[in-house]
């Protein structure tokens, strides 16, 4: 039962059932330094993350830490 | 978070703006906006020649593609700065650029450092021991150079540049934070031609880098997503990261500390004594203390205020 997120080279695993923001703010990364996308598709911070999701996270700072 | 222009499912929320769009709203808003502010700015018109210098990253290509899409005659350069550094990064980028410019018919002029100056950017820096072993000044240096040759050359009235406002909002910080006051003096949307240099606008300049970002997603533009290899841990990425970790707390910060540097900086406020006599005081009725105010000063009509609640 999780939710993935990567973000570069480095995938984190969260619980399903919290928004996007939440999610973010557990594996410590701004929400405002990234755009998260589902299946191709852009989501908001209050979207709820589902068991099995992949999230990839797009940075917006090229070149940045996170 | 649905779109407040028609209520579907929102893909972008700016929360500076307080506003959330679908990708059908969002691409437009974008252009319309990108025009505002060059007219607000008088960047150029649509009877000018305009040179975009493309990088093949995401601003670039993005104020390519909105200002074909606004209907203006814009050309691309591409700077050939022969950087490698094991991921090929010069050769994707201008990949990336040509492949742009081919699948909508645009003209980009391609310009090679090392075939034109014999030296490549990493070259030139080292022979040159300029930039404490980064090539970043002289990388720098040698844009500013070609970019004016190249629209001068041709024939250009302007050049125009992806800076976003997480660029401009993270030099304006590294400068405050020196108060290098030439450079906030220079710092702006526009840069007037002058005595050989080509005028250059930034129509990108009140942008968050994350707009941008979420343009080329929507409008399917690939760019390169790595940044200069020379670029990571620099200063203003390091300052970008602080700037956003502000704006996390409070949306708007790094627009309206940009926005409040033009203003002031316009109305000449910047670094000049403000001569305006001190306004007017006089004694309190009440307190004694002094106060601009015609009558009571603040504190004491805060108590009358409270105490009269307090009764009624």
């Amino acid at each position: 039962m999780t939710v993935k997120l990567i973000l570069r080279d480095k995938e984190y695993e969260v619980k399903p059932g919290m928004t996007l923001l939440d999610s973010l703010k557990k594996i410590n990364v701004l929400s405002e330094s990234v755009i998260a996308t589902r299946d191709g598709e852009m989501i908001l911070d209050d979207e709820i993350l589902r068991d099995g999701d992949v999230v990839k996270l797009i940075a917006v700072i090229s070149g940045g830490s996170r | 978070m649905k779109c407040k222009k028609c209520g579907i499912k929102a893909s972008v929320n700016m929360r500076q703006h307080k506003l959330a769009l679908c990708k059908e709203h969002y691409l437009e808003w974008m252009p319309e906006q990108t025009e505002r502010f060059i007219k607000k700015y008088e960047m150029f018109t649509h009877y000018e020649k305009i040179l975009v210098a493309v990088s093949g990253g995401k601003d670039s290509l993005g104020l390519w593609d909105i200002l074909v899409r606004l209907g203006y005659q814009a050309d691309g350069l591409y700077l050939g700065l022969g950087i490698d550094e094991g991921i090929n990064y010069s050769h994707e980028s201008q990949r990336l650029a040509q492949k742009y410019a081919d699948e909508h018919n645009l003209k980009l002029h391609v310009v090679d450092v090392e075939k034109t100056y014999g030296q490549s950017i990493p070259m030139l820096a080292e022979k040159s021991h300029r930039g404490y072993g980064k090539p970043c000044a002289v990388c720098g240096l040698a844009k500013r150079h070609e970019m004016n040759r190249i629209a001068r050359d041709l024939g250009y009235d302007v050049l125009a540049t992806g800076h976003n406002l997480d660029d401009e909002a993270a030099v304006l910080f590294g400068n405050t934070l020196s108060w290098a006051s030439e450079f906030l003096l220079r710092q702006g949307p526009v840069l007037p031609s002058s005595d050989g240099l080509a005028r250059k606008v930034k129509p990108l300049c009140r942008f968050y880098e994350r707009e941008m970002t979420a343009y080329c997603l929507l409008q399917g533009i690939e760019y390169i997503y790595e940044e200069c290899p020379f670029a990571e841990g620099s200063q203003s990425i390091y300052y970008k990261e602080l700037l956003n970790q502000l704006e996390t707390a409070r949306p708007g910060a790094k627009l309206t500390f940009y926005l409040r540097f033009l203003e002031t900086r316009k109305t000449g406020e910047l670094f000049i004594e403000n001569n305006v006599e001190r306004a007017h005081l006089h004694a309190c009725p009440k307190c004694g203390q002094p106060t601009s105010t015609d009558d009571l000063c603040s504190f004491c009509r805060m108590i009358a205020k409270v105490n009269a609640e307090v009764e009624a």
